[in-house]
Protein backbone atom coordinates (compact mmCIF):
# COMPACT_ATOMS: atom_id res chain seq x y z
CA UNK A 1 0.00 0.00 0.00
CA UNK A 2 2.40 2.37 1.14
CA UNK A 3 4.61 1.60 -2.11
CA UNK A 4 1.72 2.03 -4.25
CA UNK A 5 1.53 5.47 -2.66
CA UNK A 6 5.40 6.20 -3.32
CA UNK A 7 4.75 4.94 -6.84
CA UNK A 8 2.19 7.30 -7.79
CA UNK A 9 3.95 10.31 -6.11
CA UNK A 10 6.93 9.38 -8.28
CA UNK A 11 4.14 9.56 -11.58
CA UNK A 12 2.89 12.83 -10.36
CA UNK A 13 7.07 14.06 -10.32
CA UNK A 14 7.96 12.97 -13.08
CA UNK A 15 4.40 14.58 -14.85
CA UNK A 16 5.17 17.89 -12.47
CA UNK A 17 8.63 18.17 -14.05
CA UNK A 18 7.77 17.48 -17.83
CA UNK A 19 5.24 20.26 -17.55
CA UNK A 20 8.28 22.27 -15.69
CA UNK A 21 10.15 21.35 -18.25
CA UNK A 22 7.43 21.92 -21.16
CA UNK A 23 7.01 25.48 -19.94
CA UNK A 24 10.57 26.28 -19.80
CA UNK A 25 11.37 26.26 -16.11
CA UNK A 26 14.70 24.85 -16.65
CA UNK A 27 16.05 27.41 -18.36
CA UNK A 28 14.60 30.17 -15.84
CA UNK A 29 16.43 28.03 -13.02
CA UNK A 30 19.64 27.97 -15.01
CA UNK A 31 19.45 31.87 -15.23
CA UNK A 32 19.02 32.11 -11.72
CA UNK A 33 21.40 29.97 -10.57
CA UNK A 34 24.28 31.12 -12.82
CA UNK A 35 24.92 34.22 -11.54
CA UNK A 36 25.79 35.07 -7.59
CA UNK A 37 22.60 35.24 -5.68
CA UNK A 38 23.37 38.40 -4.00
CA UNK A 39 20.56 37.64 -1.43
CA UNK A 40 21.61 34.19 -0.54
CA UNK A 41 25.08 35.02 -0.23
CA UNK A 42 24.04 37.98 2.11
CA UNK A 43 24.76 40.84 -0.29
CA UNK A 44 21.54 42.01 -1.53
CA UNK B 1 24.97 0.47 7.16
CA UNK B 2 27.42 1.32 9.71
CA UNK B 3 28.44 4.98 10.15
CA UNK B 4 31.67 4.48 8.29
CA UNK B 5 30.04 3.54 5.31
CA UNK B 6 27.19 6.82 5.91
CA UNK B 7 30.01 9.26 6.32
CA UNK B 8 31.72 8.36 2.89
CA UNK B 9 28.44 8.67 1.11
CA UNK B 10 27.92 11.67 2.60
CA UNK B 11 31.43 12.74 1.78
CA UNK B 12 30.92 11.65 -2.00
CA UNK B 13 27.70 13.28 -2.17
CA UNK B 14 28.83 16.84 -1.05
CA UNK B 15 31.69 16.38 -3.13
CA UNK B 16 29.64 15.79 -6.11
CA UNK B 17 27.89 18.16 -4.98
CA UNK B 18 30.73 20.55 -5.19
CA UNK B 19 32.38 19.22 -7.94
CA UNK B 20 34.18 22.85 -9.46
CA UNK B 21 37.29 22.88 -7.11
CA UNK B 22 38.70 25.29 -8.90
CA UNK B 23 35.84 27.54 -7.58
CA UNK B 24 36.71 27.51 -4.57
CA UNK B 25 40.12 29.10 -5.54
CA UNK B 26 39.12 31.53 -8.35
CA UNK B 27 35.64 32.91 -6.51
CA UNK B 28 34.02 32.05 -9.84
CA UNK B 29 30.97 30.21 -9.78
CA UNK B 30 30.00 27.12 -12.37
CA UNK B 31 28.12 28.16 -15.12
CA UNK B 32 26.96 24.67 -16.57
CA UNK B 33 24.30 23.01 -18.23
CA UNK B 34 23.89 20.94 -15.08
CA UNK B 35 23.56 24.52 -12.46
CA UNK B 36 19.84 23.92 -14.33
CA UNK B 37 19.48 20.80 -12.14
CA UNK B 38 18.51 20.99 -8.38
CA UNK B 39 20.21 19.06 -6.16
CA UNK B 40 18.39 17.15 -3.43
CA UNK B 41 19.99 19.04 -0.46
CA UNK B 42 20.35 21.91 1.14
CA UNK B 43 23.83 22.82 -1.18
CA UNK B 44 23.65 27.01 -2.80
CA UNK B 45 24.10 27.55 -5.91
CA UNK B 46 26.11 30.62 -5.68
CA UNK B 47 28.90 28.68 -3.55
CA UNK B 48 31.82 28.02 -5.78
CA UNK B 49 32.17 24.17 -5.94
CA UNK B 50 28.29 24.04 -6.70
CA UNK B 51 27.47 22.54 -9.67
CA UNK B 52 23.56 22.09 -9.36
CA UNK B 53 20.47 24.13 -7.87
CA UNK B 54 19.72 24.32 -4.40
CA UNK B 55 16.10 23.92 -4.52
CA UNK B 56 14.66 26.34 -2.33
CA UNK B 57 16.85 28.66 -3.88
CA UNK B 58 15.32 27.46 -7.46
CA UNK B 59 12.09 28.75 -6.63
CA UNK B 60 13.29 32.53 -6.43
CA UNK B 61 13.20 32.10 -10.08
CA UNK B 62 9.49 32.47 -9.89
CA UNK B 63 9.16 35.64 -7.53
CA UNK B 64 7.13 38.30 -8.15
CA UNK B 65 5.83 36.16 -11.22
CA UNK B 66 2.68 37.98 -12.52
CA UNK B 67 0.31 35.86 -13.43
CA UNK B 68 1.94 33.62 -9.87
CA UNK B 69 4.15 30.78 -11.83
CA UNK B 70 3.78 27.05 -10.42
CA UNK B 71 7.22 26.36 -10.09
CA UNK B 72 6.66 22.21 -11.27
CA UNK B 73 10.06 21.66 -12.25
CA UNK B 74 11.51 22.37 -9.50
CA UNK B 75 8.12 20.78 -7.21
CA UNK B 76 8.60 18.03 -9.44
CA UNK B 77 11.97 17.23 -8.61
CA UNK B 78 11.41 17.78 -4.56
CA UNK B 79 8.66 14.90 -5.10
CA UNK B 80 10.73 13.10 -7.17
CA UNK B 81 13.76 13.00 -4.53
CA UNK B 82 11.18 12.52 -1.57
CA UNK B 83 8.85 9.32 -2.42
CA UNK B 84 12.30 8.09 -3.33
CA UNK B 85 14.12 8.62 -0.12
CA UNK B 86 12.64 11.21 2.26
CA UNK B 87 14.13 11.67 4.86
CA UNK B 88 17.62 9.81 4.21
CA UNK B 89 17.96 12.83 1.56
CA UNK B 90 18.97 14.63 4.75
CA UNK B 91 20.71 11.44 6.25
CA UNK B 92 23.05 10.68 3.29
CA UNK B 93 22.39 13.83 0.61
CA UNK B 94 22.51 16.70 2.05
CA UNK B 95 25.90 18.38 2.84
CA UNK B 96 24.57 20.89 5.20
CA UNK B 97 23.36 18.15 7.70
CA UNK B 98 26.94 16.48 7.11
CA UNK B 99 28.83 19.73 7.96
CA UNK B 100 26.54 19.39 11.37
CA UNK B 101 27.34 15.91 11.93
CA UNK B 102 30.81 16.53 11.31
CA UNK B 103 30.84 19.71 14.14
CA UNK B 104 28.67 17.57 17.02
CA UNK B 105 31.85 15.17 16.62
CA UNK B 106 33.98 17.87 18.20
CA UNK B 107 34.58 17.63 21.44
CA UNK B 108 32.30 19.88 23.57
CA UNK B 109 31.64 20.07 27.08
CA UNK B 110 27.64 19.99 26.86
CA UNK B 111 25.80 17.86 24.22
CA UNK B 112 22.28 18.09 24.85
CA UNK B 113 20.02 15.52 23.52
CA UNK B 114 16.73 16.58 25.29
CA UNK B 115 15.59 19.62 26.44
CA UNK B 116 12.31 21.18 27.11
CA UNK B 117 11.62 22.85 24.09
CA UNK B 118 12.90 20.71 21.81
CA UNK B 119 9.43 19.28 20.25
CA UNK B 120 8.17 22.71 20.53
CA UNK B 121 11.32 23.54 18.44
CA UNK B 122 10.93 21.07 15.71
CA UNK B 123 7.37 22.49 14.52
CA UNK B 124 9.32 25.76 13.16
CA UNK B 125 10.58 23.95 10.17
CA UNK B 126 6.89 24.02 9.08
CA UNK B 127 6.26 27.59 9.60
CA UNK B 128 9.24 28.20 7.89
CA UNK B 129 8.90 26.38 4.87
CA UNK B 130 5.04 28.14 5.14
CA UNK B 131 6.28 31.68 5.39
CA UNK B 132 9.48 32.14 4.41
CA UNK B 133 9.46 29.42 0.94
CA UNK B 134 6.14 29.05 0.05
CA UNK B 135 3.93 32.65 1.15
CA UNK B 136 6.86 34.46 -1.32
CA UNK B 137 5.85 32.79 -3.89
CA UNK B 138 2.37 33.87 -3.72
CA UNK B 139 2.59 37.19 -2.67
CA UNK B 140 6.18 38.22 -4.63
CA UNK B 141 7.88 38.97 -1.57
CA UNK B 142 11.27 38.59 -1.44
CA UNK B 143 13.13 35.03 -0.87
CA UNK B 144 12.93 35.60 2.69
CA UNK B 145 14.40 31.89 3.88
CA UNK B 146 17.49 32.84 1.46
CA UNK B 147 18.20 36.31 2.57
CA UNK B 148 17.39 36.01 6.25
CA UNK B 149 18.01 32.79 7.30
CA UNK B 150 19.72 30.29 5.12
CA UNK B 151 23.25 29.21 6.33
CA UNK B 152 24.39 27.38 3.27
CA UNK B 153 24.07 30.81 1.51
CA UNK B 154 26.47 32.56 4.14
CA UNK B 155 28.85 29.84 3.87
CA UNK B 156 29.08 30.29 0.06
CA UNK B 157 29.71 33.97 0.84
CA UNK B 158 32.20 33.00 2.96
CA UNK B 159 33.69 31.26 0.93
CA UNK B 160 33.56 33.84 -2.13
CA UNK B 161 35.01 36.32 -0.22
CA UNK B 162 37.84 34.28 0.90
CA UNK B 163 38.28 33.96 -2.99
CA UNK B 164 37.52 36.85 -4.43
CA UNK B 165 38.68 40.29 -2.48
CA UNK B 166 36.45 42.60 -4.75
CA UNK B 167 33.50 40.94 -3.17
CA UNK B 168 34.04 41.85 0.48
CA UNK B 169 33.51 45.72 0.40
CA UNK B 170 29.70 44.51 -0.66
CA UNK B 171 29.36 42.90 2.53
CA UNK B 172 26.41 44.88 4.83
CA UNK B 173 23.94 44.30 7.75
CA UNK B 174 22.33 41.22 6.48
CA UNK B 175 25.72 39.78 5.71
CA UNK B 176 26.57 40.77 9.67
CA UNK B 177 23.11 39.02 10.39
CA UNK B 178 23.24 35.45 8.16
CA UNK B 179 26.99 35.60 9.90
CA UNK B 180 25.23 35.69 13.03
CA UNK B 181 22.53 32.64 11.95
CA UNK B 182 25.62 30.48 10.53
CA UNK B 183 27.40 31.36 13.59
CA UNK B 184 24.37 30.23 15.64
CA UNK B 185 24.20 26.75 13.58
CA UNK B 186 27.82 25.92 14.10
CA UNK B 187 27.76 26.73 17.61
CA UNK B 188 24.77 25.06 18.30
CA UNK B 189 25.54 21.97 16.03
CA UNK B 190 28.88 21.51 18.58
CA UNK B 191 26.09 20.73 21.34
CA UNK B 192 23.26 19.34 18.97
CA UNK B 193 22.96 16.72 16.45
CA UNK B 194 22.32 18.54 13.19
CA UNK B 195 20.04 21.73 14.89
CA UNK B 196 19.34 23.57 11.72
CA UNK B 197 18.06 19.96 10.05
CA UNK B 198 15.68 19.61 13.45
CA UNK B 199 14.20 23.06 13.86
CA UNK B 200 14.46 25.34 10.53
CA UNK B 201 15.16 23.50 7.45
CA UNK B 202 12.63 23.45 5.21
CA UNK B 203 13.62 20.65 3.17
CA UNK B 204 13.16 18.52 6.35
CA UNK B 205 9.87 19.66 6.58
CA UNK B 206 9.43 18.55 3.10
CA UNK B 207 11.04 15.28 3.00
CA UNK B 208 9.43 14.73 6.67
CA UNK B 209 6.45 14.59 4.65
CA UNK B 210 7.03 11.88 2.33
CA UNK B 211 9.02 9.54 5.38
CA UNK B 212 6.07 7.51 6.10
CA UNK B 213 5.29 6.02 2.48
CA UNK B 214 8.66 6.72 0.73
CA UNK B 215 10.25 3.89 -1.24
CA UNK B 216 13.02 4.17 1.24
CA UNK B 217 11.27 3.45 4.64
CA UNK B 218 11.77 2.22 8.11
CA UNK B 219 10.11 -1.28 9.40
CA UNK B 220 9.62 -3.16 12.95
CA UNK B 221 8.87 -6.44 13.27
CA UNK B 222 6.24 -6.12 15.93
CA UNK B 223 6.88 -10.27 16.53
CA UNK B 224 10.62 -9.29 16.70
CA UNK B 225 10.20 -6.26 19.00
CA UNK B 226 10.89 -6.77 22.79
CA UNK B 227 10.17 -3.42 23.72
CA UNK B 228 13.86 -2.54 25.42
CA UNK B 229 13.66 1.37 24.59
CA UNK B 230 17.12 0.83 23.31
CA UNK B 231 16.40 2.40 19.46
CA UNK B 232 14.50 5.29 21.25
CA UNK B 233 17.59 5.86 23.54
CA UNK B 234 20.45 5.89 20.84
CA UNK B 235 17.94 8.14 18.30
CA UNK B 236 20.25 11.69 17.82
CA UNK B 237 16.51 12.50 16.01
CA UNK B 238 14.23 12.13 18.93
CA UNK B 239 12.09 9.49 17.64
CA UNK B 240 10.71 6.18 19.12
CA UNK B 241 11.51 3.33 16.06
CA UNK B 242 9.76 0.89 17.97
CA UNK B 243 6.47 2.93 18.01
CA UNK B 244 7.03 4.49 14.11
CA UNK B 245 9.90 3.72 12.05
CA UNK B 246 8.85 5.92 9.64
CA UNK B 247 8.52 9.59 12.18
CA UNK B 248 8.75 12.68 10.01
CA UNK B 249 12.80 13.12 11.78
CA UNK B 250 14.10 9.90 10.73
CA UNK B 251 16.91 10.95 8.53
CA UNK B 252 17.41 7.13 8.19
CA UNK B 253 21.24 6.95 9.89
CA UNK B 254 20.33 3.31 11.24
CA UNK B 255 21.52 4.26 14.61
CA UNK B 256 18.44 2.33 15.66
CA UNK B 257 19.02 -0.46 13.65
CA UNK B 258 22.12 -1.26 14.79
CA UNK B 259 20.97 -0.59 18.58
CA UNK B 260 18.68 -3.12 18.27
CA UNK B 261 19.65 -6.60 20.59
CA UNK B 262 16.89 -8.88 17.89
CA UNK B 263 17.22 -7.29 14.12
CA UNK B 264 13.46 -6.10 15.00
CA UNK B 265 14.14 -2.97 12.85
CA UNK B 266 14.95 -2.99 9.15
CA UNK B 267 15.90 0.17 6.82
CA UNK B 268 16.25 0.06 3.09
CA UNK B 269 14.06 0.25 -0.03
CA UNK B 270 10.59 -1.25 0.04
CA UNK B 271 9.36 -1.68 -3.71
CA UNK B 272 6.03 -2.97 -2.97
Amino acid sequence: MRARLAWLWLLAAAALTGAGLAAGQYAAVLHKAVRICLECVGIG
Amino acid sequence: MDNKKRFTIQALAALVQNANLKGFFTGRIYTGAAKGVCVPGLNCYSCPGAVGACPIGSLQSFLGARPVRIPYYVVGLLVFFGALLGRAVCGFLCPMGWLQELLHRVPFPKKLRDFKADRALRKLKYLVLALLVVLPLFFALTPFFCKYLCPAGTLAGVLLTLADAAVRPLLGGIFAWKAAVLLATVVLSLMIWRPFCKYLCPLGAVYGFFNRFALCRGETDADKCVRCGKCAAVCRMGADPSKDPNDPECVRCGDCVRACPTGAIRMGFRMK
